[in-house]
């Protein structure tokens, strides 16, 4: 019986299926962060209960970090008091924490992945719902709400009804200019922001099969974007060739056995899929959003779109274009831009600085832009430094920070004030999401550069040798 | 609520995520549509205005769409909701509301309208959701609809169980599949 690559990891990972109820879902993997975690913990705490397999479980700090002096005592008590809980708790349960200072310290999809915590075939949760990211390596990956991180601490397992299946090809070699994060913002505007919603998305493709791990991840990254549970791509060499030799992948005889499992990871031919879309590489320009959710995106170069065409009603369309201060018809091109931010567990990896890069070399920041620069982790701003990325980002005026979620959400000091525009590399532009009356445009980093570079919204194809 | 697209940045923003606690998450509960940046009430916000109460939240299509944060459900439990409405809803807002106690009544955008506009015409109009036999009617017209429920959860609900107390009487069971699995 043909049977896809999501049920396949999810069949093997099923205790016991309740009738007329979700499934008993095993998880392998479980990372936790600093602000879905502390009352997880109190709750067990409560219960009398203790974490059942501590050596499954990863924490780091994130969300709450202030991005520059991180050498210095957090200044915001609740911030400060949320990592102490963190930082206590794991000692108290022998969970492994890479905590702020830890060379190893980052965001928690990215440092999972570069550690090879992240492997095919794992089903791995987290209290943040981009935890689908790790779906890049043919995982099973969800977020999850603070009462299941205590069910998942507490059990090692979730209750989870087991979604319908999507499946979303796209073909063709992408131009000049767009990245991944093109190719999933094009997605998104197609499907709406919730389009996916019931299901969970495996990508197929050559687009995907051609696509970098980081590019994958970003793409599955942003699968919550649409309401779909997860989103996932089968592992291949290029997996393969990113796994091997990272700290925590398995090694030698181990790596084999692993191989050889990994490689039957793939949906069989004639398996079937609920619902099935497929895209053109050649339809997808460098994207940018001009509305309050994700779905609100179009080609850089488009007008913006009638409310029909966007899926909601005029009212929250009307709503929508109001708090951005634009309007149906409106170009991007040319906007004045107040606010860069390239990094997140969308685009903080080492190929969106490289790609950031590519396009300030040799140009300046322009005057009336705030630029911030937030590397993944600690290896990500490492990386930044041996390659000479660093003293490019310098020359042309750009400072860099330190590792967090940063001006993606907000919660820390890196908040974009009211009313001002911001090119954000990052995966949602909710009403208020980098600060309350911020204007979120969401695009890629070669897209960011340009804003960057210019002050405006810009094509970054523009700005590329040919 | 006649709002669409409701997300979890606008149930709860992300600067009121810094607790270590689950205490006084109403008093934030869509803090940014309440409350002016000086504190003082929003004239024109639905919930500030007194002539509407009651424990039955109604929101547009796609309640609770973003992110994962549970301190969402929190809110809305602690604030005095126990059951929200809305003609579709994002998966993980549903899944939370439930674990946190709060009955996530999906019904048609027929229904949907009629309610608001029964809301309209009357805004102490009362709604009765029945879990056991899974309808809401507007009791002035009478008008009912049945709503879907996996029945797993509509007994926890109904019996004040909870998943985790299922979860570690499975323990063994748990520690024996653990022991045979690959990572």
């Amino acid at each position: 019986m043909p049977s896809t690559l999501f049920d396949k990891v999810w069949d093997a990972h099923v205790v016991r299926k309740i009738s007329d109820g979700p499934d008993v879902l095993f998880i392998d993997r479980h990372f936790i962060h600093e602000v879905t975690s502390p009352v997880a913990f109190l709750g067990l705490e409560n219960r009398g209960l203790k974490v059942m397999f501590p050596q499954k479980t990863f924490a780091t700090a994130d969300h709450n970090t202030p991005t520059i002096n991180q050498h210095l005592p957090v200044q915001d008590p609740l911030s400060a008091n949320q990592l102490k809980a963190l930082e206590t708790n794991s000692a108290r349960y022998g969970i492994s924490h890479w905590g702020l200072g830890n060379p190893k310290n980052g965001i928690v999809h990215v440092v999972g992945p570069e550690n090879g915590i992240t492997l095919p075939g794992m089903t791995i949760v987290c209290g943040d719902s981009h935890t689908s990211t790790h779906g890049a390596f043919g995982a099973i990956a969800f977020g999850i709400g603070t009462s299941e991180v205590e069910m998942v601490l507490s059990s090692q397992c979730i209750m989870q009804p087991k979604p319908q299946k999507m499946r979303i090809r796209v073909n063709g070699r992408p131009g000049k200019g767009i990245t991944p994060k093109d190719v999933i913002l094009y997605v998104i505007s197609k499907l709406s922001a919730a389009g996916a919603t019931g299901y969970f998305v495996e990508y197929a493709g050559e687009v995907f099969e051609n696509m970098s791990m980081e590019g994958r991840m970003t793409v599955c990254n942003m699968s919550i974007e649409m309401g779909a549970r997860g989103g996932m791509i089968a592992p291949d060499e290029i997996t393969f060739a990113y796994l091997k030799g990272r700290e925590k992948a398995p090694k030698g005889e181990a790596w084999d056995k692993a191989l050889a499992y990994w490689k039957t990871l793939r949906t069989d031919e004639g398996a079937t899929f609920d619902k099935e879309y497929d895209f053109k590489a050649s339809d997808i320009e460098p994207m940018i959003t001009y509305g309050t959710n994700p779905g609100m995106g179009m080609g850089i170069t488009e007008h913006i779109p009638d409310a029909g065409k966007v899926g909601d009603s005029q009212a929250s369309y009307d709503k929508s274009l109001q708090y951005m201060g634009l309007h149906q018809e409106d170009g991007m091109l040319g906007k004045k831009v107040d606010y860069v931010f390239i990094g997140s567990c969308t685009n903080g990896r080492i190929e969106d600085f490289r790609a950031f890069a590519s396009i300030v070399k040799g140009r300046k920041k322009a005057e009336n832009v705030t630029v911030w620069m937030v590397p993944g982790s600690h290896i990500v701003e490492q990386q930044i430094k041996e390659e000479g990325i660093l003293d490019i980002l310098t020359e042309a005026g750009f400072q860099l920070r330190q590792p967090g979620c940063s001006a993606c959400l907000a919660m820390n000091d890196d908040k974009v004030p009211a009313g001002k525009y911001a090119v954000s590399t990052s995966n949602r532009n909710f009403e208020g999401r980098q600060g309350p009356g911020s204007r979120t445009m969401l695009a890629s980093p070669l897209v960011a550069a340009a804003a960057a570079v210019t002050g405006v919204v810009t094509d970054p194809r523009e700005l590329m040798a040919d | 609520m006649p709002i669409e697209n409701v997300d979890t940045d606008q149930i709860i923003p992300a600067r009121f995520l810094k607790a270590t606690e689950r205490k006084g998450f109403g008093d934030n509960l869509f803090r940014d549509w309440r409350y002016n940046p000086d504190n003082t009430p929003k004239k024109d916000f639905v919930l500030n205005n007194p002539i509407y109460s009651g424990k039955i939240l109604v929101g547009g299509k796609n309640f609770g769409s973003g992110s994962s944060r549970e301190h969402a459900a929190w809110a809305i439990y602690d604030y005095g909701f126990r059951c929200v409405v809305s003609s579709f809803f994002a998966d993980i807002f549903r899944n939370n509301s439930i674990n946190v106690g709060i009955l996530p009544v999906q019904v048609s955008a027929g229904f949907l309208d009629r309610i608001f506009k029964a809301i309209e015409a009357d805004p102490k109009t009362e709604l009765e959701v029945n879990l056991p036999a899974q309808t809401i009617t507007i009791l002035a017209t009478g008008e009912k609809e049945s709503f879907s429920i996996n029945s797993y959860k509509k007994d926890n609900l109904i019996n004040g169980y909870d998943d985790i107390d299922y979860l570690q009487a499975m323990g063994k069971e748990i520690r024996s599949f653990a022991e045979k699995s690959r990572y």
